[in-house]
């Protein structure tokens, strides 16, 4: 009876116990990662890769993905507003959101899938073929080659990409807006400074920034602590993506109470 | 050629970035980079209800400065703003200030009329003559439940 | 000298070094022999610290590598070289940049005297003219002799390998068992050899140690092993059939040829180093 009843305490123990263990890790891999930052010397080239990897290959989708998000959300705001009669809000609307939410969000996710699922693959392929060992048996510090110049180039790629989406986005609404829905374009553009400010855009910024670094860290954390062979590599690459989708969300929603 | 094509990459990435970024903030943001060069008058509210710093400041329609500062004078109770008007735009010293809505529903501005008077208002110098924003709900409210007197 | 002093190590729920001494005197090559999943690899990435067990030591010319830490480590670290199970070459650098990357990272040498010294360990492993081809364009043992080249480019003292000729043709393997053979007449570094090729291996080497269930069960000369009535020894060395024993006395017999010349050989050039 005892027995089985500290079985039991012990089972409340353990499921408590490994949550925390693994934040811990995750915590711990990001505190690592950040002390490397700060110690030079910085390696430019893998940076610049990285930057080039993350940021520049990725412009066209974000900015396809940009165009298509401000085209539907146009077309939807369309409908709501006009009921109203409040059609001369179309452009502010399309643009707030686009620049306080879609923007850094979708870009996000978007980066995750195309770069992050990568990332992950590529630092877990390094773990099981022994590259990382290697780097290391060079005494080569593995965070300052492969980690840094991610979360770096994440920070650095994510807010530009969600600008190139928010532009691309309600570019894309204007279409729709003035040349489908025959809103007339001075309204649509007019009425956009009037409703925008700094910090709308700052807040805009803050998100992306912060994704950026949220996504490059759980992607590089979970490529660098891949299980065994071809199988820990894709269960990694799926834990990282959900992982990072997931906390991209979270995030927002801290960031959007705090900021308000 | 390979390292060459890569910053070339790199470089476009962060050209086409921060132009969107700079469209953003400065046409739609409104970010000030040589600030916004002007002389300052003021002038007493009543009631400013809604209306924000940054917000413009017209004549006929035509924007001529931009609101400043809002604060309260602790003495009377009263809204004081501050705007910064466009130094080519004489002010004579009759004008009007009014707070208004643009549409039904939309943004406050402040719209000036300008009054006959031959002096000009100084910098620093105060509008005298105010009008508070037409409040919706107050005139509905007086539509559905009536003057008391009727 | 590398000695490895009860050192005990768990995996997981797994005891998998369980008090293991081994030493390796400066200039010889020792062949870690056992099981496959008995923990040579294991055993292997604790003599440069990429694991760490519970207790023990492993002293790399006296100095204790498990305690080290930030440069102690690096520098200790850098007097060795580790050939992994599949090379480790990294993907995104051609053999050449592959090969000059410990070079440019870890020291200030110009770019034309890291040009020479790289082609010259290319040619030395025979891949002359290959520097500019990527490592998945390679075969398994091209990547080898690569990960060799890449390895001695740093002139260590002290050589691990891996298993370097798992996963070869018999071919391939006898050419990288014997490029390392070359290489270890050529430098003179003390080597551990991770590996299974019996009794091809006991050609290469000096000494023989056997790790069975945690534990260093057979030490000596190749000879000795051969000759060894250990049980497990005696089972392994023979693959479980009676009949590989008749071909023992001719092995043993080349081994005697082998060795006499090979002892000496090693010694001398030792001197000649020094």
């Amino acid at each position: 009876m005892l027995d089985s009843a500290i079985l039991g305490i012990r089972w409340i123990g353990k499921t408590v116990l490994f949550p925390v263990r693994i934040l811990g890790r995750v915590g711990l891999f990001l505190a690592t990662a950040i002390f490397w930052t700060f110690v030079p010397p910085l390696k430019v080239e893998r940076l610049i890769r990285q930057i080039n990897f993350i940021g520049a290959k990725s412009v066209t989708i974000v900015a396809l993905t940009g165009a298509f998000t401000g085209m539907v959300l146009t077309l939807e705001s369309y409908y709501a507003l006009e009921r109203f009669g409040a059609d001369a809000l179309l452009g502010p609307a399309v643009a707030l959101s686009m620049i306080r939410e879609l923007g850094p969000v979708i870009s996000a996710f978007m980066i995750t899938a195309r770069a992050g699922s990568a990332l992950t693959a590529e630092i877990g392929i390094m773990r099981i073929t022994e590259q990382i060992d290697a780097l290391e048996m060079m005494g080569l510090n593995p965070f300052r080659y492969l980690i840094v110049p991610n979360l770096l180039a994440g920070i650095i790629s994510f807010p530009l990409l969600a600008s190139l989406f928010n532009v691309v986005g309600i570019y894309g609404g204007y279409v729709v807006g003035v040349k489908l829905l025959g809103v007339s374009s001075g309204t649509f553009f007019g009425e956009m400074p009037q409703y925008i400010d700094l910090t709308e855009i700052l807040h805009g910024l803050y998100k992306s920034t912060t994704f950026g670094l949220v996504v490059t860290w759980i992607c590089c954390y979970f490529g660098y602590t891949t299980g065994y062979g071809a199988e820990g590599v894709s269960k990694a690459t799926t834990r990282a993506v959900v992982a990072s989708c997931v906390l991209i969300l979270v995030c927002d929603y801290v960031i959007t109470s705090l900021l308000f | 050629m390979k390292r060459f094509d890569l910053e070339l990459a790199v470089g476009i990435f962060f050209l086409i970035g921060i132009a969107c970024l700079a469209y953003l903030s400065i046409k739609l943001g409104r970010m000030e980079v040589i600030g916004y060069k002007g002389y300052a008058v003021y002038a007493k509210f009543s009631n400013v209800g809604g209306l924000k710093k940054g917000a413009s400041v017209e004549i006929g329609g035509v924007e001529v400065g931009r609101v400043k500062d809002i604060k309260l004078d602790p003495e009377d109770y009263t809204a004081v703003v501050t705007f910064l008007l466009n130094p080519e735009v004489k002010l004579p010293e009759d004008s009007i200030a009014a707070v208004k809505t643009k549409g039904l529903i939309g943004e406050k501005y402040v719209s000036i009329t300008p009054g006959a008077s031959e002096r000009a208002i100084q910098p620093g110098g105060r509008i005298r003559e105010t009008q508070p924003p037409f409040d919706l709900s107050d005139a509905i409210g007086r539509l559905i439940y009536g003057s008391p007197g009727k | 000298m590398i000695q490895v002093i009860d050192l005990h190590s768990t995996l997981g729920k797994q005891k998998v070094l369980d008090g293991v001494t081994l030493k390796v005197e400066t200039g010889e090559v020792l062949a870690l022999i056992g099981k496959s999943g008995v923990g040579k690899s294991v055993l292997l990435k604790h003599v440069v610290a990429l694991m760490k067990g519970e207790k023990g030591k492993v002293l790399i010319d006296g100095e204790d590598i498990t305690t080290a830490k930030g440069r102690k480590l690096e520098e200790l670290r850098s007097r060795i070289g580790f050939l992994f199970q599949g090379g480790a070459l990294f993907d995104s650098l051609t053999l050449f940049d592959n090969i000059a990357f410990p070079l440019r990272e870890k020291t200030k040498m110009d770019e034309q005297k890291i040009r020479e010294k790289v082609l010259y360990e290319l040619e030395q492993v025979g891949l002359k003219g290959m520097e500019h081809k990527f490592p998945a364009e390679l075969s398994g043992g091209m990547r080898k002799r690569a990960a060799l080249a890449r390895c001695m480019v740093t002139a260590p003292e002290i050589m691990l390998f891996d298993e370097p000729t798992t996963g070869l043709d018999p071919i391939t393997a006898h050419s990288i068992n014997d490029l390392i053979k070359r290489t270890h007449e050529r430098v003179c570094f003390t080597g551990i050899v991770v590996s299974h090729e019996i009794p091809d291996i006991f050609f290469l080497v000096d000494k023989v140690a056997m790790l069975h269930e945690g534990k260093i069960v057979a030490f000596g000369t190749p000879l000795e092993i051969m000759r060894s009535s250990h049980p497990v020894v005696r089972q392994f060395i023979t693959g479980g059939r009676r009949e590989m024993e008749d071909v023992f006395e001719p092995i043993i017999e080349k081994l005697e040829e082998e060795f006499r010349a090979k002892g000496k050989c090693t010694q001398e050039k030792k001197d000649e180093k020094v």
